[in-house]
């Protein structure tokens, strides 16, 4: 299709334009990594004698294993949950709640559009209140709370879609709904539930308003979270910031690479449905 | 992208067949499922929403006794210049973050019509979401580099001879805000092109077809076909740059901390200062609020939009 059209070329330069733009930013900050530690490199120029050891410098001034596995464990404690409860109240409110019950759907859809900025002053002192300041679970709970507006309302839309005969099938009590859930629902909304944990977890591992509010120490904050903190502590080494960075951003840009499909239909569907 | 509301009427009947005690078992049932969700919602969420309420009608350091002064805080956020100048600047974002990225993304879509399929479809889509996948703190730090005044696009302006232009543009009283929103622009653009690209294959081709029949010129395909066919991709387009835009935190925070001056500052960012640094909790979560409120306002036109006619 895209052959036959007169316009193609156009459309190709265009496109060719956007990904130089899109690229720009990382070429430049990958040859300025690679320049002297602590010199003013110029914008856009090969050095001369490329510094490879600053990614290894980096890496330990970052301490980037320590990042990862923090990142990890947020992670590990924010995405599994929260498509959980997600799963099963999406569930709930599409296929066994009636009409009457509709608020509180609406509720859930009412925090949408909440910026997080909005709870966070409350939070910092609800989070003291629990003693929980300055440990990973202070990050690890409230996103899973921030998370679902956006959750529910997209496991709910999926249920919808499913056929209710699947249900009516047999007149089911709780513990057989229960069995039904797990042997029905939750294989046939693979789909759903994978681009959810893609999203869950790239918000998660790039949340950074939350760490760097909650959680002082830089090893147990995210990803994000901590590369806020090397910029302050290195903020004048532009090679060392530039290294730094490039590592810090990259295990999701590998992860996207090897599964690209799969994260492109994500971001695609979960903008349109958010 | 569905909308499920036609198989939402046929729920009621389905329950009210079912004899009372189920119904009420049912009904419990029900709540089992969705109690763990809202627990959470309410907790972190509800809860701390409800406080920012009451904390904006305080007088409160965080440390000391409250004191209670009802509207005043809101006062304040409504009529302070430097308060009011800071909103100003999260709509000024808004030109950057939402409309740049709309417009390119329409062009590009236009252009394309139809999908991109192939290596190059496939090179283009990876290399444009990119800025989605990395943390916008990233974004934030790169492009400081990038607007550093030994950076590339000083560089390139003095390349094409353009020298007296160099500058650091992120420190600098009259560009910094432009430079901000210019990084929001180029974390946006490569989702907002996509979603365009892919809703205007979904325009029934046979469309264009009448219009070029009917004599119609490039630029009535673009307003009577093109337009009406995207609009509900528009509407989720403006919508996700424009709450962006309002609530931005992260870029701002990296990029200018909200210099020089106050040109930068945002509410996010604002709040974040006065409720940690300035200690003035109250008058924080009173923009807390008005910034909620806001957004709400912002969005709420854009939604009718999309969902009109359709």
């Amino acid at each position: 299709m895209t052959a036959a059209k007169p316009k193609t070329w156009l459309a190709r330069l265009l496109l060719a334009l956007l990904m130089t733009v899109t690229l720009l930013p990382f070429l430049s900050m990958f040859t300025a990594a690679l320049a002297p530690s602590g010199s003013y490199p110029n914008g856009l120029s090969w050095p001369a004698d490329p510094q490879w050891s600053n990614f290894a410098r980096a890496f330990e001034a970052a301490n980037m294993g320590q990042l990862v596995l923090s990142s990890t464990l947020i992670v590990l404690g924010v995405v599994p949950v929260s498509v959980l409860a997600a799963t099963m109240a999406g569930y709930g409110l599409a296929k066994l709640t009636g009409g009457r019950n509709r608020w509180i759907y609406l509720v859930f859809v009412a925090g949408l559009t909440l910026p997080f900025e909005a709870v966070i002053t409350p939070l910092y002192y609800e989070v003291r209140a629990f003693g929980l300041l300055n440990t990973r679970f202070a990050i690890i709970l409230p996103l899973i709370g921030l998370y679902m507006p956006f959750s529910v309302y997209w496991m709910r839309a999926h249920f919808l879609n499913v056929p209710n005969d699947l249900t009516e099938a047999a007149q089911l009590d709780g513990a057989t709904r229960w069995k039904e859930f797990w042997l029905v629902q939750v294989p046939l909304a693979r789909p759903a539930i994978m681009s959810l944990t893609i999203l869950l977890f790239l918000w998660t591992w790039n949340q950074f308003l939350l760490p760097v509010v909650l959680v002082k120490d830089p090893s147990r904050r995210t990803m994000a979270g901590a590369l806020g903190a090397f910029q302050g502590q290195w903020g004048t080494d532009v090679p060392l910031l530039c290294a730094g960075s490039l590592l810090i951003l990259a295990p999701t840009v590998l992860l996207f690479l090897a599964f690209q499909r799969h994260f492109v239909a994500a971001l695609l569907q979960g903008s349109v449905k958010g | 992208m569905t909308d499920g509301t036609p198989l939402t009427d046929a729920r009621p009947r389905a329950l009210r067949l079912l004899p009372t005690g189920r119904s009420r078992r049912a009904r419990y049932t029900a709540i089992l499922f969705v109690l763990p969700a809202f627990t959470a919602y309410a907790v972190f969420v509800l809860a701390p929403l409800i406080m920012s309420l009451y904390y904006s009608t305080l007088r409160w350091d965080g440390i000391g006794k409250a004191r209670f002064t009802g509207l005043a805080n809101y006062v304040t956020v409504l009529t302070d210049p430097d308060l009011l100048s800071i909103i100003g600047n999260a709509f000024e974002l808004v030109l950057y973050f939402t409309v740049i990225p709309v417009l390119l993304g329409l062009a590009v879509a236009s252009a394309i019509r139809g999908h991109m399929a192939g290596t190059f479809g496939t090179l283009t889509r990876t290399v444009l979401f990119l800025p989605q996948v990395i943390p916008l703190v990233a974004a934030g730090i790169a492009w400081s580099w990038m607007f550093a005044s030994t950076g590339l696009v000083n560089q390139m302006l003095t390349a094409v001879g353009l020298a007296d232009w160099t500058r650091g543009w992120l420190g600098d009283f009259d560009f910094a805000l432009p430079a901000v929103g210019i990084i929001g622009a180029w974390v946006l653009l490569g989702l907002c092109t996509m979603l365009l690209v892919t809703g205007i294959t979904k325009i029934d081709p046979s469309l264009y077809e009448a219009a070029r029949l009917d004599g119609a010129r490039p630029w009535h395909e673009f307003r009577y076909v093109t337009l009406p066919g995207l609009r509900q991709e528009i509407g989720v387009c403006v919508t996700v740059t424009v709450i962006s835009a309002l609530a931005s935190f992260d870029i701002v925070y990296i990029a200018t901390g909200g210099g020089p001056g106050i040109t930068t500052m945002v509410p996010g960012l604002e709040i974040y200062r006065l409720a940690f640094a300035h200690r003035q909790v109250g008058l924080a979560s009173a923009l807390a609020i008005v910034l909620m409120v806001l957004v709400l306002i912002a969005i709420t036109p854009v939604q009718w939009y999309a969902r009109e006619k359709k």
